[in-house]
């Protein structure tokens, strides 16, 4: 099979991807090939671009340069038709304070579009085991559990793409455990950017290291967790950052 | 088409039950409008031809100031646990997204003016012709609402915002506050209508920004 073959039947094909915030170039002509169906845990440190890749991969910021494809699909020249086969989760819950978790779920499910939004909202609420919550507005809800809803959110309209960047960020036990329980039971194409690298070497199956804006190494994942931080550290040149929350392990 | 419009109505009516639980903007902006439209009276000791020459200025003053509030907050709002993003990861496009928020802004601006009208035409003692003054004040607050809405999109990006809406939209603002003005003055019985077809103004100012919040709305809200 051709590379182009190759791209135009993978989940996201990014070509030369380069962005830039005035002077400030953050990605410098990344390419990526990811098939359906495969995990990739997206790792660097802190400014290396993983963020940036991932909000041109859902649509949101528009590169300076090179192409995104999602399904086959230039995700800026269909970008309605993209948002509908990705979900994502981010650091923030995207969740409204004054609705109800069940109002929360039921607007989203409005936007997508989907033919009984109640039903849906309430399928996404047993999901994430907030059913009893349902009534509860996310205000008052503990952050464990509006981290629970926003994955909710994100699988709402079943995505075949989930795009997460450091999900595990402020998770509480409960919701790391069914995080990690979606990722491993999920089908989808998952691209997970994380700091945690015994979770990323648990749950994916190929890892890529962004540093300094440019891919330095895109690998099948089949390393154990300490041999993936001396290949980080080697091709970063620093130590992978430490996890501090409750799911994420030191 | 159908679709579309109820995703725009999902959101409408998503901002509008926020709002109706929280009553911060509409409380607020109400509020404000009356105790304007108060110390502008008790102030100035307005009498006879000096009320016809200033009231229609005063009533806009009130409106815009007060709507002024209402803006500044409706992106704000969005802004908060990053909901503007889940917005824009939704299949709704720019154009929609834009559509929404007016109507969301036009539906606040006319709960303001549902309270502020009768204050005005009562506090100030004139006899203005209802259908026309209303038709006017509904034009304004289209043009308002327009251009509040792509330049609150622009300020919510910034940190600075509640400052910087206003220095943004008056400006831009100007033909439609001078036209709304003279209009409104000319709905005053026996106040014969002179210089420019200030209706015509207005509403040529209406759908240009209509039309331009629609289009560029995709490139000021993204980043």
């Amino acid at each position: 099979m051709s590379a182009a073959t190759g791209a135009a039947e993978a989940a996201i094909a990014v070509t030369g991807v380069r962005v830039a915030f005035g002077p400030t170039v953050v990605l410098r002509g990344v390419d990526l090939v990811i098939p359906w169906g495969e995990r990739l845990a997206l790792l660097g440190p802190n400014g290396a671009g993983k963020s940036t890749l991932l909000r041109a991969l859902a649509t949101l910021s528009r590169p300076t340069g090179g192409s995104v494809q999602i399904a086959g699909r230039d995700a800026f020249a269909d970008p309605a038709a993209v948002r509908r086969l990705i979900g994502v989760v981010a650091h923030q819950t995207y969740l409204y304070d004054e609705l109800s978790a069940f109002e929360n779920l039921r607007f989203y499910a409005e936007l997508y579009d989907l033919p009984d939004p109640s039903t849906a909202a309430t399928a996404g609420l047993e999901l994430v085991g907030l059913i009893l919550r349902r009534n509860v507005r996310v205000g008052s809800l503990s952050r464990g559990q509006q981290q629970r809803l926003t994955l909710a959110r994100a699988l709402l309209h079943d995505p075949p793409i989930l795009l997460l960047d450091e999900p595990d960020t402020g998770l509480d036990l409960a919701a790391f455990g069914l995080l990690t329980t979606l990722l491993l039971e999920t089908q989808r194409t998952v691209v997970l950017t994380t700091h945690n690298l015994p979770q990323a070497a648990r749950l994916c199956g190929r890892y890529a290291i962004l540093s300094g804006g440019r891919l330095v190494r895109d690998a099948p994942l089949a390393i154990s967790a300490g041999e993936l931080e001396a290949t980080y550290r080697r091709e970063t040149g620093v130590a992978p950052a430490r996890q501090t929350e409750v799911g994420g392990s030191a | 088409m159908r679709s579309y419009w109820r995703k725009v109505w999902a959101v409408v009516r998503k901002d509008l039950l926020i709002e109706l639980r929280s009553r911060e903007l509409l409380s607020s902006a109400v509020v404000f409008a009356l105790l304007v439209l108060l110390i502008f009276n008790f102030a100035l000791d307005l009498t006879g031809e000096i009320v016809r020459a200033v009231a229609s200025g005063i009533l806009w003053i009130t409106l815009l100031f007060a709507g002024m509030l209402t803006l500044s907050r409706g992106f704000a709002r969005e802004q908060e646990r990053g909901a503007l993003q889940g917005l824009l990861l939704a299949p709704l496009d720019r154009g929609g997204l834009f559509l929404a928020k007016l109507l969301v802004n036009l539906l606040l601006m006319g709960v303001v003016e549902l309270f502020a009208l009768p204050i005005f035409v009562a506090l100030y003692n004139l006899n203005m012709r209802p259908l026309p003054l209303l038709a006017i004040v509904g034009l304004g607050t289209v043009g308002f609402a327009a251009v509040g809405t792509l330049f609150g999109a622009i300020a919510a990006n910034t940190r600075a915002r509640e400052a910087l809406l206003p220095l943004l939209l008056f400006p831009v603002l100007v033909p439609v506050i001078i036209g709304a003005v003279q209009a409104t003055n000319e709905t005053v019985p026996g106040v014969v209508p002179a210089g420019p077809p200030w209706i015509g103004l207005l509403i040529a100012f209406d759908l240009l920004f209509l039309g331009l919040g629609y289009l560029l709305f995709e490139y000021v809200i993204e980043e």
